[in-house]
């Protein structure tokens, strides 16, 4: 039987050409995006057989045609912006409606001089050297498809460049706001951020989608965090309930580097995370967290990859999931241990708390160890609401539904606290609680 | 009668625990349970806060004129019902301020008052938190999560004296503490004692009933009350024993 589902390749083959008429692209990359599209046709969608997609089916987005998403006024975007947890957020931002650089929506006000934050496109454009250096060294085009198609359709996104010896004051944020027409649409966002060695900087992605028809997010970000620099990264997924979101994220620490990620997924019908640190200099320090709160029929499938390549490094990684109705999660965590990286020391838990019997959860750990001087350890849960704690609130006058959504949010509160930037973590526990609250 | 049993049964599984429970408490009066262990005691407490893990097959329990059984435990807490539990629960992600100002809320809506913001709240427990002993870092941390014994008897009392229920069912406060704890928790007690108000005591020492003075006092064996006096019979138990009690129901029955 086959792994790989072809059948709509052609559209995206037909998008390819178009794009490659329209926009002129210097050779380097119109080379990436032919490698990248030859990638794609090669690999196909794929199907439950291929063991990385075991637990999620793809069918429903290689069966849908999606146009490219059209460009739309993006003035609407800005009521949903404001009920959203990026309201009022007074930092330097991007603002992307339908895959388009939104200048109007953005800001770069109070944003340091040296520090460069721009649309991808056109940093190409003006031929910037960095981007040719760093863009798709990352990412793995050759054996995941939905990267190898965001490759292929490189237009915008953003670059964030950050020099050497900079500690950024406030988080840099970037938003994708989906408008959704009548027909299904698709963006591949692609985001390149570069923190030059001994800085400082938190970073914010966040997805939002508004609208009743289908829509995918195809979006691709790569980090590269220099010597001894220290990252944290946030990433929100409030897609609408009819969206689909695949993405890659790929974390590259030199030596002494510390990433913290913190991936929170709250929407979308389908949802795939690839969300990747790779350990790749002596002392690196790497934290994967993520918190998936899901209702109805949503689906999200969390893969990781601590991928630890030198010796003296530390990873941890929490991934707790929160599942009602008939919702499915996956969480899939890898740990490499390459030949060269004694003493590596990983951590890794995921723990799911159910709140319907119709709910599942599939998740394995998947350790790949190749040193032999070196500390791993993984467990998972699955639980229930705790009936006892739920009789002690109750007992107190506290409404049934309440109660539940308070153990609930308390459950994911872990998670969410060790969010350095106070702000947004606040913020995103309100979305969680409130997110809970509707489903309840 | 705030309170009036009338032949409870009730069963964990196949299991009667509670086997035809007799008991009227009027309002304002103390009453003290004691038992051996496994008697029933907490059973009847959880029964009375409404915990459902076990069934009522039998009897009826009135409170403040109303069919207490029907009631969700929420609804019985609004209406002044309150069980300090023999094992407090932890509660991990739970702020204990957050959850008590969410509780007095809910009951506060519940007779129409206005919702107390946070600092309104403080203000308001701040005496109460003063006259159990509570320290403030007790407030601020997850509920009952890695506090002592005695820290977690004490925030039960502290519990009611915010909430300030109509019947207050203690389910063994005593047990664990030392003597200094046991004073702190006594005050409080004592502290809430009121014509308006009716308080269970459960234990299964006399000791306390040296600090809480009851009006009553019953004992439960085997999952039925088999003997009720005045607070005399508390130290006849002490030094008798049970013993000689259920001996005498084994042989009567
Ligand atoms: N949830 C339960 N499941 C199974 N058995 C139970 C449960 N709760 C109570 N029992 C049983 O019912 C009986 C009475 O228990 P209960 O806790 O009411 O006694 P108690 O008088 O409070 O005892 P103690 O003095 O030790 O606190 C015991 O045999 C106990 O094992
Ligand atoms: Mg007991």
């Amino acid at each position: 039987m086959t792994t790989a589902i072809k059948e709509h390749q052609d559209v995206y083959l037909q998008s390819f050409r178009q794009l490659e008429q329209r926009a002129k692209a210097p050779e380097w990359l119109a080379r990436l995006r032919r490698e990248a599209i030859e990638s794609f046709m090669e690999l196909g969608f794929p199907t439950t057989r291929n063991e990385e997609w075991k637990y999620t089916n793809a069918a429903p987005i290689a069966r849908t045609v999606f146009e490219p998403a059209p460009a739309v006024a993006a003035a609407p975007a800005v009521e949903f912006m404001a009920k959203s947890p990026f309201a009022e957020m007074d930092c330097p931002r991007l603002v992307f409606v339908n895959g388009r650089l939104a200048a109007d929506l953005s800001s770069l006000d109070s944003l340091a001089a040296e520090v460069k934050v721009m649309s991808l496109g056109k940093a190409i454009a003006d031929g910037s050297s960095q981007v040719e250096e760093h863009l798709a060294r990352y990412a793995d085009c050759a054996a995941n498809p939905f990267a190898a198609l965001n490759t292929a359709f490189i237009e915008d996104g953003a670059l964030i460049d950050i020099p050497k010896r900079l500690e950024l004051a406030k988080p840099i944020y970037l938003l994708y706001v989906t408008l959704a027409g009548p027909k299904p649409t698709v963006t591949h966002p692609r985001n390149l951020i570069l923190i030059g060695g001994e800085s400082q900087a938190t970073v914010i992605e966040g997805y939002l989608g508004f609208g009743d028809s289908a829509y995918l997010t195809n979006a691709v970000t790569e980090i590269a965090v220099g010597e001894n620099s220290i990252l944290e990264y946030v990433k929100l997924e409030g897609e609408s309930a009819t969206a689909f979101h695949t993405a890659t994220v790929k974390i590259h620490q030199a030596r002494n580097a510390s990433a913290h990620a913190t991936t929170v997924a709250l929407g979308a019908r389908l949802a795939r995370e690839d969300t990747t640190a790779a350990l790749d200099g002596e002392g690196g320090e790497a934290t994967l967290n993520g918190i998936y709160v899901l209702t109805g029929e949503q689906h999200v499938d969390n893969h990781t990859t601590l991928d630890h390549a030198r010796p003296h490094c530390a990873s941890r990684e929490l991934y707790k999931g929160i599942l009602d109705g008939k919702s499915t999660g996956v969480f899939n965590g890898k740990i490499i241990v390459r030949p060269d990286a004694q003493k590596t020391d990983s951590k890794q838990s995921n723990k799911n708390l159910l709140l319907s019997e119709e709910a599942t959860i599939n998740t394995k750990p998947q350790l790949e160890i190749y040193a032999d001087d070196v500390k791993c350890t993984h467990g998972a849960t699955v639980g229930q609401i705790d009936a006892e704690a739920l009789f002690y609130l109750r007992s107190r006058g506290i409404g049934q539904l309440e109660a539940r959504s308070l153990l609930t949010a308390a459950f994911a509160n872990d998670v969410l606290d060790k969010i350095k930037y106070s702000r947004l973590r606040e913020r995103l526990k309100e979305a969680v609680f409130e997110r809970l609250a509707r489903s309840a | 009668m705030l309170l009036e049993i009338k032949n409870l049964r009730a069963k964990v599984g196949a299991n009667e625990i509670l086997k035809g429970i007799n008991l009227a408490v009027g309002l304002g009066e103390v009453h003290a349970i004691m038992g051996p262990n496994g008697s029933g005691k907490s059973t009847l407490a959880q029964v009375l806060a409404g915990r459902d893990v076990y069934a009522v097959t039998e009897g009826e329990v009135t409170y403040a004129g109303k069919n207490l059984l029907e009631m969700a435990p929420e609804d019985r807490a609004r209406e002044g019902v309150f069980m300090a539990f023999q094992y407090p629960v932890e509660i991990p992600g739970v702020s204990n301020t957050y959850f008590l100002r969410a509780a007095l809320n809910a009951i506060r809506k519940h007779h129409g008052q206005e919702e107390l913001d946070a600092m309104d709240f403080l203000a308001l427990v701040r005496d109460k938190m003063k006259l159990l002993d509570m320290d403030e870092s007790l407030m601020t941390r997850p509920v009952n999560e890695g506090f002592s014994g005695g820290e977690k008897k004490r925030n039960e009392i502290f519990q009611m004296a915010v909430l300030e229920p109509k019947l207050a069912i203690l389910d063994e406060t005593d047990s664990g503490l030392d003597i200094d704890a046991l004073k702190i928790v006594a005050r409080g007690v004592n502290a809430m004692r009121s014509k308006e108000r009716s308080i269970i005591v459960v234990t299964h020492y006399q000791r306390l009933l040296n600090y809480i003075v009851p009006d009553f006092v019953h004992v439960l064996s085997n999952g039925r009350i088999v003997k009720s006096g005045s607070k005399d019979l508390a130290l006849e138990l002490e030094q008798k024993g049970y013993g000689w009690l259920e001996d005498a129901v084994n042989a009567t029955a």
